[in-house]
């Protein structure tokens, strides 16, 4: 294959936030018709080079050049005009607004400067069905479950340039993190679409923390680690194990250590027991033992109510029935102070609504749980405070390692170690993780999951949620399997359960 | 890391990154407006044992307004505002005044002291009562608090029965128009308001979660903050500061105008507070930024008279002023008019305010 221009050269990039160097001198190029995976761990400084292109950051040194011609992108609205359109990890869409205004909102089909709604449903319409997705465009965004939503920023993404001839199309797609919040079927409906846009001749970079996406659908891929360019490779010239260790710059003991860990097989008496509990339109009724030291995984597909059970557990939603009770004590539930008071803490799915006050530093924002429930009156000594948050900054590799940091300007993995580190300096007896592993890297993943053993091991218990049938299985000690927002069986782990016999009960709704 | 040739330029950078360097460049620049119009105005003389001069004048006319800004800060903070703050000034010095003026001896100490209770035990209701709207019922904060703004007028007329209530009492007079050591009582409230203020909030852990709560309402309530319970507190307290305003402004004037008194502070206080680098969206929080905000707002009022501008055209100058500051304090204007070279360290995607002030390693250029 002669190589063609490529589409987008970015040369020597340089970004600075105050106290952390995100890039240095990092080259990166993009060819027409390709798919292009950015790889690297957390912080290795994917998203902030996703940023600078896509005009969110301004850079602070190196050159950008599109289509043989120097460009300053200034904004996200001059990246799109110079045709980089882009969907981010987390969706970045108005959720009070139709799903038909979302995709439309800032390039309102107008006449005689009214706006032409009847046009924009119809186009959406057309649009969301060329996708295959059965949306009603009319329905507020809110109303559709978070996967839904990335589709649709997907659409809207990928609508700007299909908008006929009109101004400069789509040259370039950018896709952080898309899939991580899609099942296997809607990614593999999103794998068609990009195939169809890369045979057209758009260019797309692909961000994804799941390997054999990256394998399965990718061309080629750009390394980084620690904010410099580790290489660019021919994604068939490079296999799994090379990619990693070139990622995270060491051999792979890490991840294999965990592997051939053992579960704790004594796991003590029960802890939290939820009887006919139950929330209509979240989860049917169900009963629920966690006992000391357990991790009890909680497998189903998107939607099936997984992230339902967890927040009734935690009082962060109301039930309509049931009870809980915590070592032998009902606990109320009517707010999620309860909970917390008996122990039970809760690391939402959703890191940046539920999760971080994105405008404090990270040290607050550990402490703002041990906080809380210590109320107002009474802070934390300031020698204990910054020796907690520096033992667990440590102890969770939280980068940067500088308490002063606002939060909000950490990569998504290190995001996701400071909620962990705001619970764990609770001491809770239950640790509810809702998809802990989402949007992270292999080495933040394996760490999260060493993490997980050895708290069950001190003795917590640990109420795990993930996507991947795989991650569940290694780390739980039951499973409990979800369909149809509801609890369909609870299978005790052993040699004989596999990810396929969890597919099977997923499927059948059965115990067998 | 840091390396001598650096230091100056950087410990500058440092300062000009201050979150309180504008709002303190922009009231240095007002007050030296005033200098070629009146020569001796940095002068304060001693009479009669008093300390007089325009720096006095400024914080102690100053000062009513400081009070309220200080309590909207709290407010503002958590996400909400409190437009009642006007109406609250109105209805405690109504109150006090026409508590004191049914006194026979409207000089004895015991029945002063009880009609300021009064005063600010109404004051507090009324917080309450916002706060209860707000964090109860779930209304929005501009909308709850209206309701006492419009109202409360009303109740403070109902009070004084339409007339502007005269008294004559002399220990009432110290709070907002006696002196002690020299200065002004008020100053000295002022002070220990802001130093109570500051204590409560930085001393506590009360700034950190009215940040937090400001800051994310939704992780703050997952995090099992009970936010609920912090916004009422803050509405009371911050209906408490315009109550001692209250107390302030009719003891200046020995007199309760349930019309006038404290009217359109609310608007006033929201600027002092927004001048002083707190965001309308809540989280962040500087109480000493708000007193300068205040201050600044003061300065000008104080401007206006002594270079002269016509009365009729007075509030439209202030609304210039006002305009050339708020813009001065947003990055991305001086970004446009200074260069680049100020703002590059600042990341456009966030909005105003650089969270944290401490100075920090900057690479030279």
């Amino acid at each position: 294959m002669a190589e063609p221009r490529p589409v987008l050269e970015m040369t020597g990039i340089v970004k600075e936030f105050p106290g952390v160097r995100a890039l240095s001198g990092v080259d990166f190029r993009l060819f027409p018709g390709e798919i292009h995976a950015l790889m690297g761990e957390n912080g290795a400084g994917k998203s902030t080079l996703i940023k600078v292109l896509t005009g969110v950051h301004t850079l602070d040194g190196g050159t950008i050049t599109l289509d043989g011609k120097a460009v300053r992108i200034g904004s996200p609205l001059q990246a799109q005009h110079a045709g980089i359109s882009t969907v981010y990890q987390e969706v970045n869409l108005c959720p009070n607004l139709s799903v038909a205004e979302n995709i439309f909102i800032g390039r309102e089909p107008t006449r005689a400067g009214r706006i032409q709604w009847k046009q924009i449903r119809k186009e959406a319409a057309e649009m969301v069905d060329r996708l295959g997705l059965d949306i009603d465009v009319t329905a507020p965004l809110s109303s559709y479950p978070l996967a839904v939503q990335q589709l649709v920023a997907i659409v809207r993404s990928v609508g700007h340039g299909d908008s006929d001839g009109e101004g400069s199309g789509t040259k370039v797609l950018v896709l952080d993190e898309p899939t991580s919040s899609l099942d296997r079927d809607e990614v593999l409906e999103l794998f068609r679409l990009m195939r169809r846009l890369r045979d057209e001749g758009v260019a797309i970079l692909f961000v994804s923390h799941f390997l054999d996406q990256i394998y399965e659908i990718c061309d080629r891929m750009t390394v980084l680690r620690n904010g410099t360019l580790v290489g660019e490779h021919m994604v068939a010239d490079l296999d799994q194990v090379g990619l990693i260790e070139l990622m995270i710059g060491k051999a792979l003991d890490q991840l294999e250590e965990l592997h051939e860990h053992q579960l704790r097989s004594d796991v003590g008496e029960t802890l939290v027991k939820a009887e006919g509990l139950g929330r209509t339109g979240g989860i049917a009724p169900f009963d629920l033992e966690i006992k000391k030291g357990e991790v009890l995984g909680l497998a189903g597909l998107l939607g099936s109510g997984r992230t339902e059970l967890a927040r009734l557990l935690f009082g962060a939603d109301q039930p309509d029935s049931g009870k809980v009770t915590v070592a032998g004590k009902q606990v109320s539930m009517s707010a999620p102070n309860d909970a917390i008071g008996a122990g039970v803490a809760f690391c939402s799915e959703n890191r940046k609504t539920e999760g971080l006050v994105p405008d404090l530093t990270v040290r607050e924002n550990i402490i703002l749980a041990l906080q809380a429930s210590r109320g107002w009156t009474r802070p934390i000594p300031a020698s204990q405070r910054d020796e907690l948050v520096a033992k667990y900054i440590k102890a969770l590799d939280i980068r940067p390692a500088n308490p002063e940091a606002r939060v909000g300007q950490l990569s998504g993995g290190n995001q996701q170690k400071v909620l962990l580190a705001r619970w764990l300096i609770t001491q809770p007896k239950l640790l509810i993780l809702d998809e802990p592993t989402r949007g992270i890297d292999v080495g933040a993943k394996a760490e999260i999951q060493k993490l997980v053993v050895s708290l069950s091991e001190d003795g917590m218990s640990v109420l795990y949620i993930a996507a991947e049938l795989e991650e569940v299985l290694r780390l739980s000690h039951t499973i409990g399997v979800l369909r149809d927002r509801k609890l369909v069986a609870q299978l005790t782990n052993g040699p004989e359960i596999t990810t396929s016999k969890i597919l099977e009960t997923i499927a059948s709704g059965e115990h067998q | 890391m840091s390396t001598p040739a650096v230091t100056t330029p950087s410990r500058w950078r440092a300062l000009t990154r201050h979150h309180l360097f504008w709002p303190v460049a922009v009231l240095i620049a007002l007050l030296l407006v005033n200098v070629p119009f009146t020569p001796d105005f940095f002068a304060i003389r001693m009479a009669d044992g008093h300390l007089y001069g325009s720096l006095v004048s400024i914080v102690l006319f100053g000062s009513p307004l400081i009070l309220v800004a200080v309590g909207m800060t709290l407010v503002i903070a958590t996400g909400g505002i409190d437009l009642s703050v006007g109406a609250v000034v109105a209805i405690t010095g109504a109150l006090t005044c026409s508590y004191i003026s049914d006194q026979a001896d409207q000089n004895a100490l015991a029945g002063v002291f009880l009609a300021m209770g009064i005063g600010l035990v109404a004051a507090v209701v009324c917080g309450l009562w916002n706060g209860f709207l707000v964090a109860r019922m779930g209304i929005q904060p501009i909308i709850a608090t209206l309701i006492i703004m419009v109202a409360g007028r009303g109740v403070a007329q109902l009070i004084t029965d339409g007339q502007i209530i005269t008294i004559n009492s002399e220990p009432y007079k110290l709070i907002g128009g006696g002196y002690w050591l020299t200065l002004p009582f008020s100053i000295f409230v002022v002070a220990a308001v802001v130093a109570v203020t500051v204590a409560l909030t930085r001393r506590t852990a009360l700034g950190l979660l009215v940040e937090s709560v400001g800051g994310n309402a939704e992780a703050s309530r997952l995090v099992g903050i009970r936010s609920r319970r912090i916004k009422i507190m803050v509405y009371m307290f911050c209906a408490l500061c315009a109550g001692i305003a209250g107390l302030m402004i009719s003891s200046n004037t020995s007199a309760a105008d349930g019309n006038n008194a404290g009217l359109w502070i609310e608007l006033d206080a929201i600027l002092a507070v927004v001048i002083g680098g707190t965001s309308l969206l809540g989280g962040r929080f500087s109480i000493g930024g708000t007193v300068i905000g205040a201050l600044v707002i003061q300065t000008l009022t104080t401007t206006i008279y002594t270079i002269g501008v016509p009365t009729q055209t007075n509030l439209v100058f202030k609304a210039a002023v006002v305009i050339v500051v708020c813009l001065l304090q947003s990055p991305k204007f001086r970004a446009k008019v200074f260069g680049a070279k100020g703002a590059r360290t600042t990341a456009p995607a966030e909005p105003a305010t650089p969270a944290d002030a401490a100075p920090k390693m900057e690479v030279s250029r």
